[in-house]
C-alpha cells in the first residue's frame, strides 16, 4: 500500500453504519407494531395467493397500513417481481 | 404509596443487574426508603451483585405462595440505612410467579417503602412482563451498539402497550434511558453509538451515561454496588443518574474523551 493510498483511504465509519441501520428497522418495527394483529397474516396470504402465479421470495412482499387523519387508512402493497422469468 | 421503577432492556448483559443495585443504593443514600426485587427467577443474581448472597433464607415465590412472611425473607442492606433486598427463587418453575401474587406483594412492600426497583430479566418473556407489569416509571438500559438498542425499542413498545398503565388507560410510564458501558474515545472515533445517535433513535429522555470502566467489574468481584465506589467515574456517573430519578437537573458527565496529562501518558492510568 502506497502513502497516497493511506491518505486517500477513506473508511468507513462503522458508527454511521450501525445508526443508519438502526432507524431502519426500528421504523420498520415500530410500524409493524403499531398495526392491526391481523397485518402479518394477512401478509403472508397474500405472499401465499401470489406464490400461486409467480415464485417470489417472502422478503420481496411489504405490506403497510397507514392511518391518514381519522377516517382514511392506506394499505399499501409494494411486492417486486423477479426481472425474468415469469 | 411506592413509586414503582423497573430496570429492564430486552437484551441480556446489558447492566441491568449492576444498574438496578446502583440506582437503589442511590436512592436509599438519598434518605427514600427502597427495596430492590429481583425478577430474575431462577438465575438469581442481584443477591451477588448486593454482597448479600449468603443471607438468602426465603425468596419472592416463597413470599408469593405464603411460605414466608415479608419480614422474614426482606434482606436489610448492612451498609446503607434504608434499602432492602427482595431475592428471586432459582426455582426452574418459569410460572412461579402469577400477576396476582406479584401484585399482592408489591402492594404490600408499597405501603411501606419510598421505592420499589423491580430488577427485570432479560427477555420479553412472562418474568420480563411481569417486572415491567406494574411500573410508574422504567430505567431502559441500552448499551451504544446495534442490537441492545433495537431490544431497547422493542421494550419501549412493551412499556406502552402490555403494563398495567397502558391496560388501564392511565398516563402512560415514564421511560428513561440508560447508556451505560459508554466509551467516549471509541464515539470519537466513529467505532460507537454516540449519545445523541441512541437518543435520536430511541426518542426518548435520556437519565444517565455511564461510562465503560474497570469499577464495574470490581464493584461486583466484591459484592459492592458501584455507586459506593464514589471516586470511580461509574460510581459518580450513577449517583448522577439517581439525582435526576428524583428531579433534579444535573450536568452530564463523562461523554468526551479525558485528555491525559505528561505524567498520565507516561505512566497509564
Amino acid at each position: 500500500m502506497s502513502l497516497l493510498d493511506y491518505f486517500r483511504s477513506t473508511k468507513k465509519n462503522t458508527a454511521s453504519t450501525a445508526k443508519e441501520r438502526l432507524q431502519i428497522i426500528v421504523a420498520h418495527e415500530r410500524k409493524r407494531r403499531s398495526g392491526p394483529d391481523y397485518l402479518p397474516q394477512l401478509e403472508r396470504d397474500i405472499l401465499e395467493v401470489i406464490r400461486k402465479y409467480v415464485d417470489i421470495p417472502a422478503d420481496q412482499v411489504a405490506v403497510s397500513l397507514e392511518q391518514r387523519g381519522d377516517e382514511l387508512s392506506v394499505l399499501e402493497l409494494n411486492i417486486t417481481f423477479p426481472d425474468e422469468k415469469r | 404509596m411506592a413509586k414503582i421503577i423497573v430496570v429492564t432492556s430486552g437484551k441480556g448483559g446489558v447492566g441491568k443487574t449492576t444498574s438496578s443495585a446502583a440506582i437503589g443504593t442511590g436512592l436509599a443514600l438519598a434518605g427514600k426508603k427502597t427495596v430492590i426485587v429481583d425478577f430474575d427467577i431462577g438465575l438469581r443474581n442481584l443477591d451477588l451483585i448486593m454482597g448479600c448472597e449468603r443471607r438468602v433464607v426465603y425468596d419472592f415465590v416463597n413470599v408469593i405462595n405464603g411460605e414466608a412472611n415479608l419480614k422474614q425473607t426482606l434482606i436489610k442492606d448492612k451498609r446503607v440505612d434504608n434499602l432492602f433486598i427482595l431475592p428471586a427463587s432459582q426455582t426452574r418453575d418459569k410460572d412461579a410467579l402469577t400477576k396476582e401474587g406479584v401484585e399482592r406483594v408489591l402492594n404490600e412492600l408499597s405501603a411501606e417503602f419510598d421505592f420499589i426497583i423491580c430488577d427485570s430479566p432479560a427477555g420479553i418473556e412472562s418474568g420480563a412482563m411481569m417486572a415491567l407489569y406494574f411500573a410508574d416509571e422504567a430505567v431502559v438500559v441500552t448499551n451504544p451498539e446495534v442490537s441492545s438498542v433495537r431490544d431497547s425499542d422493542r421494550i419501549l413498545g412493551m412499556l406502552s402497550s402490555k403494563s398495567r398503565r397502558a391496560e388501564q388507560g392511565l398516563e402512560g410510564i415514564k421511560e428513561h434511558l440508560l447508556l451505560t458501558r459508554y466509551n467516549p474515545e471509541r464515539v470519537l472515533k466513529g467505532e460507537m453509538l454516540s449519545v445523541e445517535d441512541v437518543k435520536e433513535i430511541l426518542a426518548i429522555e435520556l437519565v444517565g451515561v455511564i461510562p465503560e470502566s474497570q469499577a464495574v467489574l470490581n464493584a461486583s468481584n466484591s459484592g459492592q454496588p458501584v455507586i459506593l465506589d464514589e471516586e470511580s467515574d461509574a460510581g459518580q456517573a450513577y449517583l448522577d443518574t439517581v439525582k435526576r430519578l428524583l428531579g433534579e437537573a444535573v450536568p452530564f458527565r463523562f461523554l468526551t474523551v479525558e485528555k491525559k496529562g505528561f505524567i498520565k501518558r507516561l505512566f497509564g492510568g
